[in-house]
């Protein structure tokens, strides 16, 4: 059971930024009115980072991961989210074994 | 309220959360796993889920690891991917009438998107007390805990995540998510903007940069797109 002290530093780092964010909202509420443009343009944060974070796989890793993401958002508008990660996850694996 | 009310909310928060945690646990594995070829040792991956104790940021981490670990790095994804948090306490906030002071604290610690789903569910139907959010806070919490433990441990065994395909399982979550996110045209001007920028500043700058420019990108889309519409609509 070892744990690395740079590793250690990075998970601290986490949580303390974790925390920060989920703190500051009911703190923010006691001070701030969240109405109108100012919570339009906080609720686009999510699916902004989101897509920031899975654009390099979609877009530029392979033909396998690009057909792969497109398979997993179709399945994602009918199907729940275990079954659609299942079905990306297979696809990826699929494609790969058959070298793209 | 007496000890018997406060046992039937616990049971109901449990309840509540139960299907959750049937989907949850997978994904835990599957973070072990994964964990476990970054070279995460089994305590450091349960270490992580316990303080961090947010899946999504967690998979970030994972995805840009690297040795030795990077704190500055990790812990400024962790701050961008989890900044929706800010909104989801501040909302929630608003349903704690029945908390003390420092009750709203201690349960705005273990706020996850599940977690926040069901708890914001409740308080459209009843009121959210202190024992029914505990019931969902616990059986969740342990579940990714444990589940990340195991995956870490069984890691090995496994085998290669890339070949089975398990390390697409992350992007697959968040392709997922975005879609839920989905609110008509002006989602996608976000999901363009933030798209473009991330694949352009991926490719030209180091480290995670890409996911802070992206994230950027994506607001000032939403900025833009909010101010024009406002143009538009006369009441």
């Amino acid at each position: 059971m070892t744990v690395d002290l740079a590793t250690l530093a990075a998970i601290l780092a986490m949580a303390a930024a974790t925390v920060l964010t989920r703190l500051s909202g009911l703190v923010l509420i006691r001070h701030v009115s969240l109405e109108g443009s100012r919570r339009k343009a906080i609720e686009s944060i999510p699916p902004a980072v989101l897509m920031a974070v899975v654009a390099p796989t979609a877009f530029a890793t392979g033909i396998a991961e690009t057909v792969a993401c497109a398979v997993t958002a179709f399945a994602a508008l009918r199907l729940p989210m275990l079954v659609s990660v299942a079905l990306g996850v297979a696809c990826v694996a699929i494609l790969r074994a058959l070298g793209l | 309220m007496n000890d018997k009310t406060k046992q039937q909310d616990f049971l109901g928060g449990m309840r509540a959360i139960s299907p959750l945690i049937a989907a949850v646990i997978p994904i835990g594995l599957v973070f072990g796993a994964v964990a476990a070829t970054k070279g995460l040792s089994p305590a450091e991956t349960a270490l992580m889920s316990a303080l961090v104790f947010a899946g999504g940021s967690q998979f970030v981490a994972m995805d840009i690891w690297t040795h030795p670990a990077s704190w500055t790095g990790v812990g400024f994804a962790a701050l961008l991917v989890n900044i929706r948090h800010v909104l989801m306490s501040a909302s929630l906030g608003t349903r704690m009438g029945g908390f003390s002071q420092p009750a709203r604290y201690l349960s705005m610690l273990f706020l996850a998107d599940e977690i926040w789903a069901m708890a914001e569910f409740r308080a459209k139907v009843a009121k959210l007390t202190p024992a029914w959010f505990a019931g969902l806070v616990v059986p969740f919490y342990l579940a990714w805990v444990f589940s990340g433990l195991a995956g870490a441990a069984l890691g090995a065994f496994l085998g290669d995540p890339v070949v089975l395909g398990l390390d697409f399982a992350f992007p697959a979550v968040f392709i997922v998510l975005v879609m839920g996110f989905w609110k008509g045209p002006e989602t996608g001007a976000v999901l363009l903007a933030s798209g473009a920028a991330a694949v352009a500043t991926q490719h030209f700058v180091p480290g995670v940069w890409y996911i802070a420019a992206g994230a950027v990108a994506g607001l000032a889309a939403a900025m833009l797109t909010g101010k024009a519409r406002g143009v538009e609509v006369t009441p």
